[in-house]
């Protein structure tokens, strides 16, 4: 028996009613209104350039700066090219962001933890310290810790100094390092071969573990040996004592290790701020693992430390990373902000360049370009963790 | 066996309730938590008074630059003496009642619009005749009023014009955005995505100074945007990005069933997101929306750096006087309160809401 | 203020109780019992949540109890593992006190397995590694031997086919099952059971009662706090009602369910069967 005649074979659908092509057309038109919109601006842009004889391209990089930096990590003077003094800038602004980050991680573990404590004073307190630095934008807590440095802090001839050998005056905080010592490369050669046999010592005590069930005390030797073995040879070397004590010399201090104003108050400021939404990550990552998880875990017979780092651990983390990623990325971006106060990172030098150069567009898209670069590896590395730590669900 | 039993109730062991019982398990259980109380309560002790008596005790609160720099105190007068000049910048003298009036009429709309109940549409029109009477009041020119170029305007109005325009424009503009970002269409969904990495990816400081250095470049001879539209695009773009994120999360969680339905009843792509998908999706990121306004609210103090005369700018120009030199704490302390009492109001609103929807409605 | 004792009448195969008075409560607990609760009295705050309890549990015996919830019953079991404090009274499990000594604690932990309303399996770990945590990290077994013990229970509860799974991908009844054979892992001598059933789905609820009911006729001494009176009906030797944090009454299954004594119980019975 002949079935139907199968419709949609023989009759034509005009275009604009197939769905498939109407998607492509809304596509073109959508194209041709942004490209109209980008030769509109780009064509009235080439139009101005050129009336206020403004040069593009980036060969201004490789004129001659003629410009000073406050402070910066490698050798630097105003004969130098713009892309050195670019350069000094990115790694003034990543020094800040690689301290400012090790720090708020554990300052903002140390507040989440406390905020979850029994203790009612110190989870009030740590409540306290959350909302009042989240409500308050981060350029006037800047302001506010370098005018504590400008006009608190005495000159540094009458520098305060709250222990023996730390001087704070308005010209910067001045530490007592110890001196530059051949012991000390030696210790440094320890540390790491301390870092490495215990993780040679960790496989063996897990591989140990598996076949026999005897566990071994691996995190007190570990300490032992990290700490113990720059310590016998500081000790090997005669206990060199030597230090680096700055003194007061002319308007400032020398020796010692000096750090500015600026570079105290920005991190400061970084710090304390990013802090509490770390603590409150943190907080929330914790409490995200269910009451139940812990129970289970100690009607087991698992003892307090175990249960924290077989059961709660993981399944907290899992929360965690994430949004601290996020925040580690918004502490960089904020770093930004040391334009205001005077610190020469990334995009205050970047700022000089435009304002001598009067190349906006080419300095512009390099910030842009170099920020990008932090945030595009940073939600990669983010991606490949979450991947790698999915729960499997069905 | 029978006994004469008393069936008299046992109460709990005494230092189990009451004062005792709290103070011995909040404070003091564990040898550990005691010594952190100990040590926490010693720490107070030597930082509160003295923190007490700079600021309330011998502190001048009225007096001129003079007076208060031989104060050993908080010099509160750095406030009170240029309290107008702080909260309104430039804008004459005399008219300043207009801007004082335009903050109110927000604030009314604002606390009306605290309650869920009063959501509906007429009050959609009532912002809208509010914000456009805002405008007016500044700007005047008409109605009898003198016309005040935005150049003049500055504290407290433009800090909230910027934070309240800002979040208005950049709301449809981040819906736009998610619907685009998951669309099917590949060339669509590719825009999207990359408007919203590349801005959610660089520094607002970035594109505060695009706006203010470059924009001027994209335009034809003779036309001039003023600072404040090009600071206020700026900030628009910026956070429309964010809001495209935070409605995308929404929108991801509505479950499938429910554009199946809708597709089901014969609705297109505009009825179907405009009366099922976006409602929920919407309701659904309420808090953190809020919490993006509140972002809004405390970025704009970056318009400092571009020399807008926000609050926290006209703050700067008075500690540059000579006269009130020197009292920088005291008067980031007064701003910083401005602000956190701003966020504190805004987060608290949104911890409550949050708390509402999730009892369901 | 005199201290007074609720009298509780407690009628069972055995079982001397009542008019107990203060030189009594020295009694000694090891008479073959796994489990004796003696004048134990528990606080929430101000809310009085066991009001003296006397309960005595033999080894091999089974134990049902069931009441209105708020009664305790929860409250009760979760005293004996340590999972909430009593504050007055005796607690003894196997001839070990529970007071507040860790080791103590962890003796009796190791003894006693618990069996949770939400299955609380670890969600990170594989269904092998969730039952061979307790014994490679309590008892400090190899990691072979462990598995293979794993694999030997995960065989007795009909789930060996799932070993290398995740928990978020099995189904309630599934779980639930694997919850059970965790506990088995550590070879205790008591199974608490608290509310096994509730959270599970109607059709599931069968194969874990099955599992309990194998474990019941290989005799396990189980305490299991549940509504499922067909299950009572058929394995347990004593039924319980509790009700504002008293037992109120104690029976064999079929005495307690033809002949309720009080009137509470008989309102809860007319609640439960219908």
């Amino acid at each position: 028996m002949r079935g139907f005649k199968d419709s949609t074979i023989s009759e034509k659908v005009p275009f604009w009613l197939d769905p498939k092509k109407r998607a492509i057309l809304f596509q073109l038109m959508t194209f041709c209104l942004v490209g109209l919109l980008a030769y509109y601006l780009v064509s009235n842009t080439l139009v101005n350039l050129e009336k206020q004889k403004i040069a593009t391209g980036f060969s201004f990089l490789h004129k001659e700066s003629s410009f000073e930096i406050g402070e910066s990590p490698i050798p630097y003077s105003a004969a130098n090219t713009y892309a050195r003094a670019l350069l000094v800038g990115i790694l003034n602004t990543v020094k800040v962001a690689f301290i400012g980050i090790a720090i708020t991680i554990l300052l903002g573990t140390i507040i989440g933890m406390a905020r979850l404590s029994t203790n009612w004073l110190l989870s009030k307190l740590a409540a306290i310290y959350i909302e009042v630095m989240q409500d308050i934008p981060i350029l006037l807590q800047l302001f506010f810790w370098y005018a504590i440095f400008y006009e608190t802090l005495p000159s540094p001839r009458e520098a305060i100094s709250p222990t023996a050998g730390l001087f704070m005056s308005n010209r910067g905080v001045a530490f007592t390092v110890p001196e530059g010592h051949p012991a000390h490369i030696h210790m440094f050669l320890a540390f790491v071969a301390g870092c490495g046999i215990v993780y040679l010592m960790r496989r063996w005590a897990r591989k140990r573990q598996e076949r026999t069930g005897k566990i071994f005390p691996t995190f007190r030797v570990g300490i032992a040996i990290i700490f113990g073995l720059p310590f016998l040879i500081w000790f090997g070397f005669g206990a060199p004592m030597g230090m680096n004590v700055p003194k007061l010399g002319g308007f400032n201090f020398e020796g010692g290790l000096t750090v500015s104003p600026e570079f105290i108050a920005l991190l400061l400021g970084l710090v304390l701020y990013t802090a509490a939404f770390v603590a409150e990550v943190v907080r929330a990552g914790i409490q995200s693992v269910s009451k139940g998880q812990r129970e289970a875990a100690m009607s087991i017979g698992l003892r307090p430390v175990p249960v924290l780092n077989l059961v709660i651990l993981p399944q907290a983390l899992r929360v965690i990373v994430p949004p601290l990623t996020s925040q580690m990325l918004n502490l960089t971006k904020n770093s930004s902000l040391a334009v205001a106060i005077g610190y020469p990172d990334f995009v205050s030098v970047a700022n000089t360049t435009i304002n001598q150069t009067g190349q906006s567009i080419e300095g512009v898209a390099i910030i842009m370009a170099v920020y990008l670069f932090f945030s595009l590896t940073t939600s990669a590395f983010m991606n490949w963790y979450n991947k790698r730590v999915a729960l499997v669900e069905r | 066996m029978e006994q004469a039993v008393q069936v008299k109730e046992l109460r709990p062991p005494i230092t189990q309730i009451g004062v005792i019982g709290w103070v011995k398990n909040n404070l003091f259980n564990g040898v550990f938590n005691s010594i952190l109380t100990i040590v926490t309560l010693f720490l107070l002790w030597k930082v509160v008074p003295p923190l007490f008596r700079w600021a309330f005790i011998d502190s001048a609160w009225h007096t001129t630059g003079q007076a208060c720099k031989q104060a050993a105190g908080a010099c509160w007068s750095v406030i009170s003496m240029n309290y107008r000049f702080i909260l309104f910048g430039f804008y004459p003298y005399e008219q300043q009642w207009r801007p004082f009036l335009a903050i109110m009429i927000l604030f009314g709309l604002l606390f009306y619009s605290r309650d869920r109940n009063h959501w509906k549409k007429p009050l959609a029109y009532a912002w809208i005749i509010g914000l456009f009477t805002m405008g007016l009041l500044m700007k005047g020119g008409i109605f009898g009023l003198s016309s005040v170029e935005s150049t003049q305007w500055g504290g407290l109005p433009l800090t909230l014009l910027l934070a309240v325009f800002g979040v208005t424009a950049a709301y449809p503009l981040g819906v736009i955005l998610a619907l685009g970002r998951r669309s099917k269409m590949h060339g669509v969904k590719a825009l999207c995505i990359l408007y919203i990495e590349l801005i959610r990816g660089v520094p607002l400081i970035s594109l505060l100074f695009m706006s203010s250095i470059v924009f001027p470049l994209f335009l034809p001879e003779g036309v001039t945007f003023n600072k404040i539209l090009r600071a206020q695009v700026a900030i628009i773009l910026f956070t429309s990005a964010y809001i495209a994120e935070v409605v995308r999360g929404g929108l991801q969680g509505m479950s499938r069933g429910q554009y199946e339905a809708a597709e089901s009843i014969g609705l297109n792509y505009y009825l179907t997101m405009r009366l099922v998908i976006l409602p929920q999706a919407l309701k659904i990121v309420i808090p953190p929306t809020v919490s993006q306004l509140i972002s809004a609210f405390k970025d704009t103090s970056l318009v400092v750096i571009i020399a807008l005369f926000d609050i926290l700018k006209t703050t700067q120009s008075v500690l540059s006087n000579p006269e009130w030199m020197g009292f920088s704490r005291e008067a980031y302390v007064f701003i910083a309160i401005l602000y956190f009492l701003g966020c504190f109001s805004m987060s608290n609103y949104s911890r409550k809401l949050e708390k509402e929807l999730s009892r369901g409605d | 203020m005199f201290l007074h004792v609720q009298l509780q009448p407690e009628i069972g195969k055995g079982i001397v109780k009542g008019g107990l008075n203060e030189m009594n409560i020295e009694k000694k607990a090891s008479e073959g019992q796994m489990i004796e609760f003696i004048d134990v009295h528990k606080w929430f705050g101000e809310f009085h949540v066991l009001q003296g309890i006397n309960l005595s549990v033999d080894k091999q015996e089974r134990i049902v109890i069931c009441g209105p919830s708020g009664s305790g019953k929860s409250t009760l079991i979760r005293c004996i593992n340590r999972l909430e404090e009593h504050q007055r009274g005796r607690i003894v499990v196997d001839g070990i006190e529970l007071i507040n000594n860790i080791k103590n604690i962890e003796k009796i932990r190791a003894e006693v397995g618990m069996v949770f309303q939400h299955f609380n399996l670890f969600p990170h770990l594989t269904i092998v590694q969730n039952l061979a945590l307790g014994p490679i990290w309590v008892r400090k077994v190899p990691k072979k031997e462990a598995e293979e013990t794993a694999m030997y229970y995960l065989e007795k509860v009909h789930i060996a086919e799932q070993a290398c799974k995740y928990p978020g991908q099995l189904s309630g009844g599934q779980q639930q099952r694997v919850a059970i054979a965790r506990s088995l892992c550590m070879n205790p001598k008591v199974m608490l059971f608290d509310e096994p059933t509730s959270a599970l789905d109607p059709e599931m609820i069968k194969e874990v009662l099955d599992v309990m009911i194998e474990l019941a006729q290989e005799g396990m001494t189980m305490i299991v706090v549940t509504h499922e009176m067909g299950f009572a009906r058929s394995v347990a030797h004593k039924v319980l009602f509790m009700d504002f944090g008293k037992i109120v009454e104690g029976n064999t299954p079929e005495e307690f369910f033809k002949n309720p004594q009080h009137e509470r119980t008989k309102l809860f019975l007319s609640q439960i069967l219908h």
